[in-house]
């Protein structure tokens, strides 16, 4: 990717920003992660190549995400869908979304600047995030593959569960600041609610 | 706590993760109409004690519009349903009127 993606991911304030020692969970600012927003009809052949040529997994169903070797696929509304993949992937990426919905009504956009990716690992990740989200994350209401958006410490977020102690939290990046230190006061060592 | 369904994601959603829309069902009366329409659609409301018919969107989630029947009273929540009919579901009266008998609507 260029220069000016670089340039937009410092600018958060929080780029590479690692929060761990001493805290609940390990908390890491991804860096340049491509995102790619696909919109139209989740259910035709074209979206299904559309996510295929870029993440190499299916379209994703409610409510979920689908991991492969090349990227996330989060369904983000009935129509919408976020891609996730290696910032160098994300020009060919949307190339070759573009490429599958030709001629069908759809929209496929380079997101890359619009958001910031954090990932959070550890056993009690469900235990800082329901800490600022209105959403029921125990593990049965919650599994492995589940996405959400919501709000979280106040600002909208995308939330999903990658693996049992592996998730991704996404916010508008002029809001990344914000989350970073949000997350760094619930995860603080000794905040532990025990509710999960 | 208001917590609503929505139908078209199917996420439970707190009230926070809402915006609301108001009373649903209106019949908009735009150009052409008379002054004592217009003034209907504007400001009239049934603002009713008990059943309510009303308009919300996940704004926090997936962004769509839909509709909610609750009761202004006891905050009972009877269902949530598509935005894109013009009145209530047959369903959703039947589970309205299972539990007000007396509900005339
Ligand atoms: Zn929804």
């Amino acid at each position: 990717m260029s220069e000016q993606h670089a340039g937009v991911s410092a600018a958060t304030g929080v780029a590479g920003r690692v929060i761990d020692r001493g805290h609940l969970v390990r908390v890491e600012e991804a860096g340049l992660t491509g995102m790619i927003g696909l919109r139209g009809d989740l259910s035709s052949s074209q979206m299904a190549k559309a996510v295929r040529a870029v993440t190499g997994t299916d379209v994703p169903g409610v409510l979920r995400v689908e991991a492969g070797k090349k990227g996330r696929a989060v369904w983000m509304s009935p129509d919408e869908l976020l891609l996730l993949v290696a910032p160098a992937e994300a020009t060919a990426g949307l190339a070759a979304a573009e490429a599958a919905l030709e001629g069908v009504h759809a929209m496929a956009l380079d997101l890359s600047d619009a958001r910031v990716v954090f990932r959070l690992k550890g056993g009690a990740v469900a235990e800082v995030l329901a800490k600022g989200a209105p959403v029921d994350l125990r593990e049965q209401a919650f599994p492995v593959g589940t996405a959400r958006r919501t709000h979280l410490g106040g600002i909208a977020v995308g939330l999903w569960r990658l693996g049992d102690e592996d998730w991704e939290v996404v916010c508008f990046r002029s809001l990344a600041h914000h989350l970073a230190d949000w997350l760094e006061q619930a995860s603080v060592s000794g905040s532990e609610v025990g509710h999960f | 706590m208001l917590i609503l369904t929505c139908p078209c994601c199917g996420a439970e959603c707190a009230e926070t993760e809402l915006a609301p829309g108001g009373e649903a069902h209106l019949k908009r009366f735009g150009p052409g109409s008379g002054d004592d329409e217009f003034t209907g659609y504007l400001f009239e409301r049934k603002n009713p004690k008990g059943v309510h018919f009303e308009r919300w969107r996940h704004a926090f989630g997936c962004g769509k519009w839909f509709h909610a029947a609750r009761c202004t009273v006891t905050l009972e929540v009877f269902g949530t349903y598509t935005a894109q009919v013009s009145e209530p579901p047959q369903d959703i009266l039947d589970a309205i009127r299972a539990r007000r008998p007396g509900w005339e609507g």
